[in-house]
């Protein structure tokens, strides 16, 4: 039976934005949706999303024996860190996290902060995200001699927010580097660091948008509904919205108990090493469907979800 | 979709003889357009014209049901395509397998396991709410008794299998459960229209793509059937989201009646993982009904919650009643705290106090449900509004102490809160979860 015809075309469209450069060894293109998720063919839909994958500067500290203990020796050592996360868990990105610089979780300075960078670097040929530590004074202090030490490699960097957006602006201008824009689940605050930023002579073509994440159980639905509006005012011609979209679904997802919870500790749950990684896997696949283009993630198993989940619809790569 | 005054006025009689109050027909029809009145009130509307306005006003997508009495599951009827325009309607009912292949002792273990999957989070109850037998068997008999089985754990059924005489068999046994079968290609159409009319049960229409089903359910529907549920039977998995959302599409904006029902999408294969992802899709991207082969509840906790997520109401956080609480047994020396009616904030809380096993006091204050951070910035929650709650609650008469322990995110509110209330503020730990820890060492210590 012949269908009626669906009006599906829509005047805006989702930035193509590609990471890496430099040394190098691929880049990753993200974004370029021209319609809703599944509201065309693959095409219309833009890039398959990507995964990065979370590698802190210092080790963790507050950890589930079931999240740690999945990268054995490594914790310590964020190039061996980051070159597992790679090579053996298949991360599209690697997400350096600067946890280590916050005055609460070890204060550490610059010199350590581009030490890291530099050896991150060297050991994995992936494009890189380098992500403050979320202290205001001390990334201003320290993340733009991180940008130096990573100039030419065309990280994306962050975050910056409509409070804290100067320093970081201008040091990823100067060293050519991609920004990650940040707002408290709020599209009018987020469209505010946008203009901000793109006031300082940043172009919108090389930000990415950052709603905050809320895991499965805790606030999900909030950063799942405004990533949808963010996108649907893209679309609908809203260059201010056409920005690719990332989440941070692990931190946010080993931060729930139902994640962490061993299966003596909640028996009614059922084994704790095969819920905790599929509580991480179903936060990024249900945001997934709200449009999102990068997921930041922690547990190997939970990745492994997920590339298969996107596999199954986009082909494999 | 409604019609407009104009096209409700060429339906009815144009003779302006006023029986129905008003002083012309057009002027009728205008008022029922804005639905002021009804059309009751003309007598001389023909059969024709009330049809045509029944039709207009029934739901985009119908309302499905199936299972009896506890067991019964609704689906269909939604409205919109993203859940911020409005909400989503009904819970996508989550089923789990039960196939007819089983040994006699391992098919009712698994019925038994199945019976007693349920969660609670946040006050609220997510069951699973269906058990779809498998006729993996290809035998009638075994399908009938399978099926009694799944009837047994008072759990909605459904009876997925595409040979008629399994059909017939099964309904045999559970037609009073009112099952919904599933179901009818365009190859065994005729007979399985028949047999679930005959038995007063919904009926899933199989077909690979859009097109094909729309023609299914048309056939259906001329055989009898309007209790229909979509099944969109392809490998690929794009063409199956795609698929899914071109419906939603259809049936909402362009009101295509063969496409208005809800949809069956089976999640039940590969591991308990890769079930559970996909599942997790679905349930976002339009799947009324979803079936997965897993019953591990470390599996099925997170699917069930991604559902209660996507189907919160947005315009309306979750809620508990404001007023006080007692955990335990509470009593004058209990130290008592406050926090708020967001059903997240509450329950963590609630469930962390309860792990300390420290009977308490847990005075809940309305915060329009938002959490301590969002209602404080959001200036519903101050001294003011505490101190009322605690008026309310009678607090004074219930503790013989004045010590009032508040959560940690809010301490800069100490100071106003004692001079409001003349009561000790005692500023307790931001996470909930070092509660127990306070309890045991801070509060302990108070006496
Ligand atoms: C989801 C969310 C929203 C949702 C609302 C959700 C809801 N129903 O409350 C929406 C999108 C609507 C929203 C709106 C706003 N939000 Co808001 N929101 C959040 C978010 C992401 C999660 C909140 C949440 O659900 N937390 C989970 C619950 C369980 O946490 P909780 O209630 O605090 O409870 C914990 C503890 O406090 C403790 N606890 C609770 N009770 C008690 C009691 C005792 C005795 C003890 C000891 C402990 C304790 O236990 C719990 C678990 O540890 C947070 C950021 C974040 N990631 O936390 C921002 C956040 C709370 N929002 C914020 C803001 C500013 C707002 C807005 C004013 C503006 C905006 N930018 O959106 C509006 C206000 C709306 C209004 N007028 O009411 C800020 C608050 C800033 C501040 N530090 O004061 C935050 C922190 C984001 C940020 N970093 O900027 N928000
Ligand atoms: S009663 Fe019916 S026919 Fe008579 S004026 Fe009213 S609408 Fe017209």
């Amino acid at each position: 039976m012949p269908l009626p015809a669906i009006q599906e075309s829509y005047s805006g469209r989702v930035n193509e934005l590609t990471i890496g450069g430099g040394a190098r060894k691929k880049t990753v293109t993200v974004g370029g949706a021209k319609t809703i998720p599944y509201g065309g063919d693959r095409a219309a839909t833009g890039r398959r999303p990507v995964i990065a994958i979370d590698v802190l500067d210092s080790p963790p500290q507050d950890w589930p024996a079931v999240l740690a203990d999945a990268y054995g020796g490594v914790l310590a050592d964020p190039a061996a860190w980051a070159k597992k996360a790679v090579d053996e868990f298949g991360g599209d990105l690697v997400c350096l996290k600067f946890d280590g610089l916050h005055p609460d979780k070890g204060n550490l300075g610059a010199d350590h902060a581009v030490a890291v960078t530099q050896k991150v670097i060297g050991a994995v040929g992936v494009p890189l995200i380098l992500w403050g530590s979320g202290n205001d004074e001390k990334d201003n202090a320290v993340m733009p001699k991180v940008s130096q030490a990573a100039k030419g490699e065309r990280v994306l960097l962050g975050t910056v927010t409509q409070d804290n957006y100067k320093s970081l602006t201008a040091t990823a201008l100067a060293d050519q580097h991609l920004l990650i824009a940040q707002a408290p689940l709020d599209i009018n605050i987020a469209k505010q660091v946008n203009i901000l930023v793109s006031d300082m002579g940043f172009p919108l073509e090389s930000l990415v948008m950052f709603q905050t994440t809320g895991t499965l159980g805790y606030g999900m639905e909030y950063a799942y509904s405004i990533q949808e509006r963010e996108r649907l005012a893209a679309l609908g011609g809203d260059r201010l919205m056409a920005l690719p979209v990332i989440c941070d679904v692990g931190y946010e997802s080993w931060r729930a108990k139902e994640a962490k919870a061993s299966a003596s500790e909640a028996p009614q749950w059922g084994d704790g090493a095969k819920r905790g990684p599929l509580w991480e896997a179903t936060t990024a696949v249900a945001l997934l469907q709200s449009g999102v283009d990068i997921v930041r993630m922690r547990h190997p198993a939970a990745v492994a979800i997920v590339r298969e989940y996107i596999n199954s619809l986009w082909g494999s790569d | 979709m409604a019609l407009s005054g104009l096209e409700i006025f060429k339906l009815l009689p144009k003779t302006n003889c006023k029986k129905c109050g008003q002083p012309t027909c057009l002027a009728f029809a205008m008022a029922l357009a804005q639905k002021k009145v009804s059309l009751e009130q003309c007598p001389d509307a023909s059969p024709q014209a009330r049809e045509a306005l029944a039709a207009a006003a029934a739901p985009p997508m119908r309302l499905v049901s199936f299972g009896l009495g506890d067991a019964a599951a609704k689906t269909g009827q939604e409205t919109v395509l993203f859940r911020h325009d409005e909400k989503f309607h009904s819970p996508t009912v989550v089923a789990a397998t039960l196939p007819d292949d089983l040994p006699a002792a391992a098919a009712a273990a698994r019925a038994k396991a199945i019976q007693a999957l349920a969660f609670e989070r946040v006050g609220q109850k997510m069951p699973v709410q269906a058990v779809a037998v498998l006729n993996r068997s290809g035998d009638a008999g075994r399908f009938a008794a399978t099926a009694q089985l799944a009837k047994d754990t008072c759990k909605a059924v459904i009876l997925v299998t595409q040979s008629p005489d399994a059909a017939k068999a099964a309904l045999a046994h559970v037609k009073d459960a009112k099952p919904l079968l599933c179901g009818a290609t365009d190859a065994n159409a005729a007979a399985m229209a028949a047999i679930a009319k005959d038995a007063k049960c919904p009926l899933v229409a199989i077909a690979p793509d859009a097109e094909a089903l729309a023609a299914l359910t048309e056939k259906l529907k001329a055989a009898g059937c309007e209790d229909l549920v979509l099944c969109l039977e392809t490998l690929d998995r794009w063409a199956e989201m795609r698929g899914l959302t071109l419906m939603r599409q259809l049936a909402l904006k362009k009101n295509f009646r063969p496409l208005g029902y809800p949809v069956i999408a089976f999640a039940a294969d590969g591991t308990p993982e890769a079930q559970v992802a996909r599942a997790s899709a679905l349930i976002a991207k339009y799947a009324g009904i979803v079936v997965v082969d897993t019953i591990e509840p470390w599996a099925l906790l997170p699917l069930l919650t991604v559902r209660q997520n996507i189907y919160t109401d947005p315009q309306k956080p979750v809620q508990v009643e404001p007023k006080l609480y007692a955990v335990g047994e509470a009593g004058a020396d209990s130290p008592l705290m406050f926090t708020t009616n967001f059903s997240l904030t509450y329950y963590t809380v609630e469930g962390d106090v309860e792990a300390s096993r420290v009977p308490s006091w847990i005075l809940c204050v309305d915060t329009e449900g938002t959490s301590v951070l969002t209602a404080y910035s959001g200036d519903k929650l101050n001294e003011k509004i505490v101190a009322k709650a605690m008026k309310t609650a009678n607090v004074e008469t219930v503790v013989k102490h004045r010590k009032l322990i508040i959560p940690g995110y809010v301490a800069v509110m100490s100071g106003k809160l004692e001079e409001e209330t003349g009561w000790e503020i005692l500023v307790g730990p931001r996470e909930s979860s070092i509660i127990p820890r306070y309890l045991k060492e801070v509060w302990a210590g108070q006496k």
